[in-house]
C-alpha cells in the first residue's frame, strides 16, 4: 500500500494518494529515483493533499516537481499538512 | 502494439472526421429558437445555440465568425444549415463553410419570420440528414487525426497520473505525424519558462512568451489578480495550493519528448502536423469550443475532482487518476487510471488504455459526455459588444 508519492528528488513535499490519520506510519514512493520512502503523518491529511517531507521555515520556497510552487507562510514540520494555511503562490 | 488505424469519415477536403453530424448553426443569439425548432422537426440533426453574434466588432467579431465557420467546417460535421437574422452575415458564415466542399445552406429570418424560415430550413436539413446517413466510414490512419488536450477541475492526481498519461499518448501521436494542440494560457503561470523551453525554435518560444505576457498584462490592467479564481475552489479542495503547482501538473500533458512547432490564435487551424500551442481560456467549455472550431476531432480531458464538460461535435474523452472521483462520478469517466497511484501498472500501460479508448471513440463509440447529452458550446468573448 502506497500512502504518498513524491515527484522529484529535490521535492520538499509529497502527495497523499489515500486519506491518512494523525500518527499513522506511511509508505511512499519517489517517482524520479524509484526509492521507497517512510514518513509519519503529524495530522489527518486527505487524499490529494500534500505532506511536508522535511522542515520548512517561514518564507522558504516549497519545492515540488523539483521547482518552487510558492513560499511557506509559517514554519512547517515534517509530516505536517501543507496547503493554503501555510503555503502561498509567489505569483499573485 | 497500439492500433494505428480506425474507421472514420474522409471528407471532400481530405480531412478525417469521427462523427457525422448535421448541424443547425445560428449566426446570432436571436436565431437560436429557429435552429432549435428545425432540430426538433428533423430528428438526428443538432442545433448549436449560443449567446452572441449581434453588434460585435473588431477582433471580437472576427473570433466569433472564425468560431462559427470553423465549427461548421469541422470534419465531424457532414452538412450544415445556417440560420441568421439577416442575409449578409448569414451568407458570410455559409461561404466560409462551403470551402470544405460539404453541403451547406443559409436562411435568414428578416422578411420571412420564424415560421417560413423554419419550414424552408427544415426541408433542407431533412435532405442533408438523409443524404449523409448513406456516407460510410472507411479505414483511416491515426496520423490523420487532429487531437486537442486540456484538463479541468484538476487536483494533485492530475499531475501524478492523468496528465502524464495524456502526455504519453501525445508523444506517440506526434511521433507518427498526427496534429495535436494544447493551450490554457493563464494556467501555465509558474511553468511558462518550462513551457517556452519545449518550443521547437527560439522564435516559437518568443511568440509563446509574448502571448503569455500579454495575457498577464491584461489581468494587471484590470486591477485584479487571479487569487480566488486560480486555483479554483475545486482545485483547492483536491489539494492544489498554488497556480505554480497547478501549472506544473497541467504541463505534464505535453509529454516528455514532443516540442511545439507554432502558436495559434484562438480557433485558428494548425498549419501542419505536430504539437501546437493555442491561446485559449482555461475555462473548459470555452477552450474545447475553440479547439473544435480549429478542426480538432477528438479531445482528451484529464480531470481530478471531476469536470463533466462535453461538446456537441467534438467527443471529449475524460480520464482520471483520482480513485474517489472514479468511484463517485463513474458515469463521467471514460478511462480510469487510478491504479497508477498504487503502482498497479506503469505509465505506458495507462497510455495504452487511453490510446485504446481513443481508437474506440474514433470508431464511433459514444463518450460518457455524449451519452449524457453534454453539449457545451460556448463562444469566447474578447470584450463587450457595441
Amino acid at each position: 500500500m502506497i500512502h504518498f508519492i513524491v515527484h522529484g528528488k529535490q521535492d520538499t513535499v509529497g502527495v497523499m494518494v489515500t486519506h491518512v490519520a494523525s500518527d499513522q506510519k506511511l509508505t511512499g514512493w519517489n517517482m524520479e529515483t524509484d526509492e521507497t520512502l517512510e514518513a509519519v503523518a503529524r495530522e489527518d491529511i486527505p487524499l490529494g493533499h500534500k505532506i511536508a517531507m522535511k522542515s520548512i521555515s517561514a518564507g522558504e520556497k516549497v519545492i515540488k516537481y523539483n521547482v518552487p510552487i510558492g513560499n511557506a507562510t509559517g514554519d512547517i514540520a515534517p509530516g505536517q499538512h501543507v496547503h493554503t494555511h501555510n503555503l502561498k503562490t509567489a505569483r499573485w | 502494439m497500439r492500433q494505428q488505424s480506425f474507421f472514420g469519415y474522409r471528407r471532400k477536403n481530405g480531412r478525417v472526421g469521427v462523427r457525422n453530424h448535421v448541424v443547425i448553426l445560428p449566426v446570432d443569439d436571436i436565431s437560436n429558437a429557429a435552429c432549435e425548432a428545425v432540430a426538433n422537426n428533423v430528428k438526428g440533426t443538432l442545433a448549436l445555440p449560443h449567446a452572441y453574434g449581434r453588434l460585435q466588432f473588431g477582433a471580437d467579431l472576427e473570433l466569433s465568425f472564425r468560431t462559427l465557420i470553423g465549427t461548421g467546417a469541422n470534419p465531424n460535421v457532414a452538412a450544415c444549415v445556417v440560420i441568421g437574422i439577416e442575409p449578409e452575415w448569414t451568407q458570410k458564415i455559409v461561404d466560409g463553410i462551403a470551402g470544405t466542399g460539404k453541403p451547406v445552406e443559409g436562411f435568414s429570418i428578416e422578411r420571412n419570420g420564424d415560421f417560413k424560415t423554419i419550414e424552408a430550413a427544415s426541408r433542407t436539413a431533412m435532405r442533408f440528414l438523409q443524404d449523409v446517413s448513406e456516407l460510410r466510414r472507411e479505414e483511416c490512419n491515426v496520423r490523420e487525426l487532429y487531437v486537442s488536450a486540456k484538463c479541468g477541475e484538476s487536483d494533485t492526481t492530475t499531475g501524478l497520473a492523468s496528465c502524464p498519461t495524456v502526455g504519453n499518448v501525445l508523444d506517440h501521436l506526434e511521433s507518427v505525424g498526427a496534429t495535436i494542440s494544447f493551450g490554457e494560457t493563464s494556467e501555465l503561470t509558474g511553468a511558462e519558462d518550462i513551457c517556452a523551453s519545449r518550443a521547437a525554435t527560439a522564435e516559437v518560444a518568443e511568440e509563446f512568451l509574448r502571448i503569455f505576457r500579454s495575457y498577464n498584462d491584461f489581468i494587471l490592467s484590470q486591477g485584479a489578480d487571479l487569487l480566488g479564481s486560480q486555483p479554483t475552489q475545486g482545485n483547492i479542495r483536491g489539494g492544489l495550493t498554488t497556480i505554480e503547482e497547478k501549472a506544473l501538473g497541467n504541463l505534464q500533458k505535453i509529454g516528455r519528448k514532443c516540442r511545439f512547432v507554432g502558436c495559434l490564435a484562438p480557433a485558428e487551424a494548425p498549419r501542419g502536423p505536430g504539437l501546437w500551442f493555442m491561446d485559449t481560456s482555461s475555462a473548459a467549455a470555452e477552450a474545447v469550443t475553440l479547439w473544435a472550431a480549429s478542426g480538432a476531432v477528438v479531445h482528451f480531458f484529464p480531470t481530478g475532482q471531476g469536470n463533466i464538460v462535453g461538446h456537441p461535435i467534438e467527443p471529449v474523452i475524460k480520464l482520471t487518476g483520482n480513485p474517489l472521483t472514479a468511484r463517485t462520478m463513474s458515469e463521467h469517466i471514460d478511462v480510469d487510471i487510478s491504479g497508477l497511484l498504487q503502482r498497479e501498472y506503469a505509465l505506458d500501460e495507462a497510455g495504452d488504455r487511453l490510446w485504446n479508448m481513443m481508437i474506440r471513440v474514433c470508431n464511433g463509440r459514444l463518450t460518457c459526455a455524449e451519452a449524457l447529452g453534454h453539449r457545451e458550446f460556448v463562444l469566447t468573448k474578447l470584450y463587450r459588444s457595441a
